[in-house]
């Protein structure tokens, strides 16, 4: 009855979606404002790609608040998972062998690499902010599967959060107070186009962007993996 | 034929959103309904990019400074699904966190045997 219900109801979204589909078309360009941006993007905001112009050039504030939804959301898991006791209890697991603690080390900073070269990059080629950061969560996940008892020191993690968060709104202010007069206006000089110090302060947000987002979702393993001993 | 070619990503797309529905609605598992919500963020950011795809169109990405900008495709739903992506990760990881209070209180994940949770 309730595999029937629910089938129904998604044959009924379906029908909906299909009769709106049909209207669309695929593969035609349909917004003028993605002209407008692929146009005009690298003059305005010194960026040569295109989708970070979007992000944190002419949508830098949309970005501020998505980056305050990731950090309410970490911090609501913090709540979730708050036990009181923040002891580490001894757990029966035998520890890694050696090739595999090693291979953990050596791979670590790697990895880590990587990803501040994806965020370093990010108004130049594929990649980002969040996209490094990510990568650089990977780094810590591996360490916790790989290196049992190795583990994030909290205090560090925070305060490359915070002040992730606080340049990011620190370069808003100033964007205020500078040439432009509105929040997050570009008040650096654009630089020579293609050039990894170019682009204003696009590059210094994805900087603090990645940095922040690695040690938040560095933080989220860390308290799910706790959680699970 | 044509049709299925001109529509395949949006058939791909809403096939994994239909899926991620029918697996939230129909599993008892708390885990497995998570995994369905996951697939349900996938189709959607799927969707999104090939809404903005044009046809032969490359990444909006000036790599070298001769690529013709009308031939490039929509950058704005991929800025959307770039953030739409770590969105979906901070909501997977709150509802896992969810569920792990949740098997600590009723030492069940079954939806059936969780009073609270019933339908």
């Amino acid at each position: 009855m309730r595999v029937f219900l629910s089938l129904l109801a998604l044959a009924v979204i379906a029908l909906g979606i299909a009769m709106t589909l049909t209207d669309i078309p695929f593969g035609k360009p349909k917004a003028d404002i993605a002209t407008h941006y692929v146009e005009n993007g690298r003059e305005d905001t010194g960026a040569v790609n295109i989708i970070t112009s979007v992000v944190l050039g002419y949508r830098g504030f949309d970005t501020l608040g998505e980056v305050a939804v990731l950090f309410v959301a970490a911090m609501g898991l913090g709540a979730v998972l708050a036990t009181g006791t923040r002891t580490p209890k001894a757990n029966g697991w035998e520890p890694a062998s050696l090739v595999l603690y090693t291979g953990c080390r050596f791979l670590f900073p790697l990895i880590v690499l990587f990803g501040a070269y994806i965020f370093i990059h990010g108004h130049l080629t594929p990649g980002g902010g969040f996209q490094g950061g990510a990568i650089i969560a990977s780094a810590f996940l591996l360490t916790y599967l790989g290196c049992r008892g190795r583990r994030v020191h909290e205090a560090w993690s925070s305060a490359v959060e915070s002040l992730g968060g606080l340049t990011f709104v620190v370069l808003g202010l100033a964007g205020l107070t500078a040439a432009g007069h509105y929040f997050l206006s570009a008040f650096l000089p654009a630089g020579t186009l293609g050039q990894l110090f170019s682009g204003g302060i696009i590059p210094l947000i994805y900087i603090a962007i990645g940095l922040k987002v690695g040690s938040e979702l560095a933080g989220v393993i860390d308290r799910l993996v706790e959680e699970s001993q | 034929m044509s049709f299925l070619e001109d529509y395949a990503y949006y058939f791909g797309a809403f096939g994994l959103i239909f899926i991620g529905l029918l697996i939230m609605l129909v599993k008892h598992n708390l885990i497995k309904v998570i995994i369905g919500l996951s697939i349900l963020d996938t189709g959607v950011n799927l969707f999104l990019i090939s809404v903005g795809y044009i046809s032969n169109g490359t990444a909006p990405i000036f790599c070298r400074d001769d690529m013709d900008p009308s031939r490039m495709v929509d950058p704005v739903p991929q800025a959307l699904v770039l953030t739409a992506i770590v969105i979906g990760v901070a909501v997977l990881a709150m509802a896992l966190a969810i569920a792990v209070r949740l098997y600590q209180r009723y030492g069940t994940l079954d939806l059936r045997k969780i009073k609270e949770l019933r339908w």
